[in-house]
């Protein structure tokens, strides 16, 4: 009989951490920032019909990068547990405190218990009625939850991106303002971003109880085809 | 009430997905919806159940208009003076209920959230074609109740975004779709409603006119059924009315409807219409 060999629970975690990362690195990178009416999502994606961006409910957003079908899955997880909740209780009691605790709660479960981690990063957006209130829950391939309020970062070149984004972020922008600054973070000083690499989506506190809208290529093509200067000025009719 | 999947997030095999029904993950999470469940009581008296009244519908240039009087009765006594009819149904479309209110309530709410959990699972929106065939699903579930006295009959009208026009449904207890191509009255004083509408109604209506129509048509049904209320000047309730185009749903507010019911009533009062017959003058003879 053989006995198996004996490999430390450190290596076991190292291995498969590793292994989530490398895979999440694959693909392209998103970042969320809050601005004046709510918080902007913005993901590198040149598919048109497969989404990283998505509504989970009347406040709260999803978005996630690595491998799709694994984010997705997730993603159609917290549209049925917030519409059930807000069935069998009310609207106002779906948050995304207790979506991303689930969130967190199964990753770390798949992390640990599973033979493959899931190879995702995902993000839980939500608003209020108050600027400043905006919460971004980022949740890694292991569970982990960052609690962000200014903006969030998720794919491979998270760190550099998440630098250039310090420079150019305040949460007083109007929506043209801030797809600038977050398609600037995205590219970097070498590339740059067209509307058709881009996928845009917003959860604007002016909509009402839906807030959440998904921006078409020709309006991200007008928000960003305004001269960097004068963004800052625009009116909310920008943002319509 | 157990919620199982409120503990954990909702996870299905291949073979039992619900896929994007709400009704379906309802099911699945063991929280079946109450609309037609078929162990509601056994015929009773019924007369103690709140129920909506007049409701009516109308093609017009642009779209639909919708409108619903604000009246509840529960047998010969008016319940609710303030309650609402009409509701938004997905971005486009709207729908318009009478009968039992409680059960047609629950219905519009599983019917709202069936379109918008549809859409967010398979992101896009469900055709207007796929709604109305969902609202009379609903209503064909509802059947057993229906026959034993708790009635749920909804209009449903909208704007189909692949015809580009608006297109209105009329239902029947056994889930029965009928689509109309000018207008459609549900309720007890939709007999009275109907007839107004067919006789004011043109294909190609301007929408305000289209609006005015409906208001007339409701003031009417009001005059001539007891179950049906009119405009209520001292408390400052109007019916809703509602007009959905490209644009969406959009209710007109009250002192947009209780302008527009003014003008009704300075028009009936400057033809001498039956509201003021003048008695005086035979009187004196």
């Amino acid at each position: 009989m053989n006995m198996p060999f004996y490999v430390a629970p450190e290596q076991i975690m190292k291995d498969r951490a590793d292994y989530a990362r490398k895979g999440i690195a694959r693909g392209k990178s998103l970042v969320a920032v809050t601005y004046r009416d709510g918080i902007l999502l913005c993901a590198e994606n040149v598919s048109n019909t497969l989404r990283k961006i998505s509504e989970i409910y009347d406040r709260i957003a999803f978005a996630g990068v690595g491998k799709y079908n694994e984010f997705d899955q997730l993603r159609i997880a917290g549209v049925r547990h917030a519409d059930l909740k807000g069935y069998a209780y009310s609207r106002q009691d779906v948050e995304a405190r207790s979506l991303a605790n689930q969130y967190a709660q199964i990753l770390g479960q798949i992390f640990t218990h599973e033979m493959k981690p899931m190879e995702v990063e995902i993000l839980v957006a939500e608003i209020t009625d108050e600027v400043g209130t905006e919460q971004l829950f980022h949740i890694l391939y292991d569970g982990t939850v960052n609690d962000e309020s200014r903006w969030s970062v998720l794919g491979g070149e998270a760190e550099a991106i998440s630098e250039r984004l310090g420079d150019l972020h305040d949460a007083d922008l109007d929506a043209a303002a801030a797809l600038r600054a977050a398609v600037d973070a995205l590219a970097g000083p070498e590339r740059t971003l067209v509307a058709d690499d881009l996928e845009v989506a917003t959860l604007d506190r002016t909509l009402g109880r839906r807030c959440f809208r998904r921006l078409g290529i020709a309006e991200v093509d007008a928000l960003l085809g305004q001269p960097r200067a004068a963004s800052g000025e625009t009116s909310d009719g920008a943002a319509d | 009430m157990s919620l199982p999947l409120l503990r954990g997030l909702p996870t299905f095999g291949a073979d039992e997905d619900p896929g994007p029904s709400f009704t379906g993950l309802l099911a699945a999470a063991g929280l079946p919806a109450d609309v037609g469940r078929p162990d509601v009581a056994a015929p009773g008296d019924l007369s103690g159940v709140t129920h909506g009244t007049t409701v009516v519908a109308l093609r017009h240039r642009d779209g639909v208009v919708m409108a619903g009087d604000r009246r509840a009765t529960a047998g010969n006594l008016i319940s609710h003076r303030s309650i609402e009819k009409v509701y938004p149904a997905g971005r486009h479309a709207g729908v318009a209920i009478a009968g039992a209110a409680g059960p047609s309530m629950e219905m519009v709410r599983l019917f709202q959230l069936q379109l918008e959990h549809y859409e967010k699972v398979e992101g896009q929106p469900l055709s207007l074609d796929g709604q109305a065939n969902q609202l009379s699903q609903m209503v064909r579930a509802n059947l057993t109740s229906a026959l034993r006295g708790l009635l749920v009959v909804p209009l449903f009208a909208g704007w189909d975004e692949r015809r580009r026009c608006g297109r209105l449904f009329q239902y029947d207890v056994t889930g029965g779709r009928y689509e109309e191509q000018d207008y459609a009255a549900g309720g007890s004083g939709s007999l009275h409603a109907g007839t107004v509408v067919k006789l004011g109604f043109r294909p190609g209506l301007e929408p305000s006119a289209a609006v005015d129509l409906a208001i007339s048509a409701l003031f009417q049904a009001a005059d001539e059924d007891s179950a049906t209320g009119g405009p209520d000047l001292v408390r400052g309730i109007f019916p809703v009315v509602v007009d959905i185009d490209a644009d969406g749903y959009r209710r007109l507010d009250d002192p947009q409807v209780e302008e527009r019911f003014r003008a009704l009533l300075a028009a009936l009062d400057a033809d001498g219409g039956e509201a003021h017959i003048e008695r005086s003058s035979g009187d004196a003879g």
